[in-house]
């Protein structure tokens, strides 16, 4: 089902401080064939992008659009429909992996200082990094981990769904020029050591050693459509969200509260927030800058 | 009838913006977005500045709020902003527009979709052309466009982009745009005939 709202007259509110309440669609014609379009792909490859933020798919759908030199969307579905190695192309377009090692290395700092002493109190720990993209964020959750002694006590689940990015975040090589930002990015977030003990260069690639990749597992794991993923410490999840629209989120966020112990921390992004979803009156603030939250509720047996 | 006003602002954006902010009275009927180009790293006070100067609240957007009339919205540093179909704000992390995250194309572009004939675009002080597009699509979109005049900026390239792209409605010097808003969004000078 296509959802389409109730198209309401465009209305001013007159209160004061009054909420937006606008629930409109003006359904300009675009925006139809950008639905259609998202249908054809959701029943014909099983790729749910229909609760993705509107505003941003449909620059992205643009994009692709215009890539493919069509002038309509309604024209690129049909060849979506009937094209599948053009469909593996498209899916690149549809998620555009934007991370660093440490990114928001403030968020790492409170990582070091307050979820791992959480993590500590248990003998062993599994956390879900839901949404890693190429993976430079999973390792420098390891590297944390594992100065802190506890990598050895902890196994690590990070999936995504975009195949390309697990198979770099699984290889765990990356251009050695990004090492001179993560290397920055890992001592402003709290590293005494030397982030170039964690990989190994050889001409202009850096490979993550192999210590630091036996507590992950990398999987396949779609968020818009597949389920719960057993019993978590810690979840991460960063960035991810904020291309989802609040159905969307809603539906994440019951999944990582199903996945979620009493008593773990969830990770979002800096700018994301539970705020605005149903989930809020089950999780405490760690953190309310760095956006760390510990879920409540129920008892700690 | 106006729905929200989208300004868009660069080099100079924090006198420009203040002063238009700070002219409006504190019961502006329709929420404000607003991109300024910030630097990507670091903390931004931007909206703490410009909530102490101004009668209406302003504040750094989250993602997935509800807008508020009365109320102005400021892009977080290193995220674009976008307008929602319903009317709400969300953030994105894509690659930068015009060089720049936020910038003022994906803005404009999606709050003209989102809003249509409801919404004012302002295209303030800057020194590249980034609002230029977006004001495009904002008139495309039956909008109604405002450009400083090029004159009266602190760095007259980004308006006169936006004049060179852009039939705008009006071309106005810096102190005389808060009282035109206040004056289009209660019904006066509207003139391009746009269904409200």
């Amino acid at each position: 089902m296509i959802q389409i709202e109730e198209a309401l007259e465009s209305c001013v509110c007159p209160e004061p401080g009054a909420a937006m309440a606008l629930v409109r669609d003006r359904n300009d014609i675009d925006s139809i064939g950008i639905d259609l379009l998202l249908e054809g792909i959701r029943r014909r490859w099983g790729y749910d992008f229909t609760h993705y933020s509107y505003a941003s798919m449909r620059r992205r759908l643009e994009h692709a659009r215009r890539d493919a030199g069509f002038k309509r969307f309604t024209e690129l579905l049909d060849r979506l429909l009937y094209d599948g190695a053009f469909f593996d192309r498209f899916l690149k377009h549809m998620s555009v992996p934007v991370t660093e090692m440490f990114r928001d290395p403030a968020f790492y700092r409170v990582v070091r200082e307050k979820v791992v002493p959480v993590l500590k109190t248990f003998p062993f720990v599994k956390i879900w990094h839901a949404g890693c993209a190429t993976g430079e964020e999973v390792y420098s959750l390891a590297i944390i981990l594992y100065e802190a002694d506890f990598l050895s006590r902890a196994r690590i689940y990070a999936t995504d769904f975009n195949k390309h990015a697990l198979d770099t975040a699984e290889k765990g090589v990356y251009p050695t020029g990004n090492m001179v930002q993560f290397a920055e990015n890992y001592r402003a977030s709290g590293g005494t050591g030397a982030l170039s003990d964690y990989y190994s260069s050889a001409y202009d690639l850096a490979k993550i050693k192999e210590p630091l990749k036996e507590r992950v597992t990398f999987s396949y794991h779609n968020l818009a459509t597949d389920g719960v993923f057993g019993e978590m410490n810690l979840i991460f999840c960063r960035n991810v969200m904020i291309y989802f629209d609040q159905t969307l989120q809603d539906r994440v966020l019951s999944l990582f509260t199903a996945s979620l112990r009493h008593g773990g921390c969830l990770c979002l992004g800096t700018k994301e927030t539970l705020n605005f979803s149903k989930v809020k009156e089950e999780y405490e603030s760690v953190d309310t800058r760095q956006k760390v939250y510990r879920r409540t509720g129920g008892s700690l047996v | 009838m106006f729905e929200c006003v989208a300004i868009g602002a660069s080099a100079g954006g924090l006198h420009a913006l203040r002063t238009v902010l700070s002219g409006l009275p504190p019961a502006f009927p329709v929420p404000i977005v607003i991109v300024q180009h910030v630097e990507p790293k670091g903390d931004c006070y931007l909206s703490e500045i410009l909530d102490r100067a101004t009668a209406i609240a302003v504040k750094e957007a989250e993602d997935k709020e509800p807008m508020h009339s009365q109320t102005a919205y400021v892009a977080p540093a290193g995220y674009h902003l976008l307008i929602e179909r319903d009317g709400t704000l969300s953030l994105s992390l894509d690659e930068k527009v015009n060089f720049c995250r936020p910038a003022i194309d994906p803005l404009f572009e999606s709050a003209a979709d989102a809003f249509g004939p409801g919404l004012i675009g302002i295209v303030l002080t800057g020194a590249n052309a980034d609002g230029a597009k977006g004001l495009m699509r904002i008139k495309e979109q039956g909008g109604y466009a405002i450009v400083q005049n090029p004159r009266s900026a602190e760095s007259p390239c980004m308006p006169q982009a936006a004049i060179d792209a852009v039939r705008v409605d009006r071309v106005l010097d810096l102190e005389h745009v808060s009282s035109f808003l206040a004056r289009l969004v209660k019904g006066f000078g509207h003139e391009t005939g746009a269904d409200g």
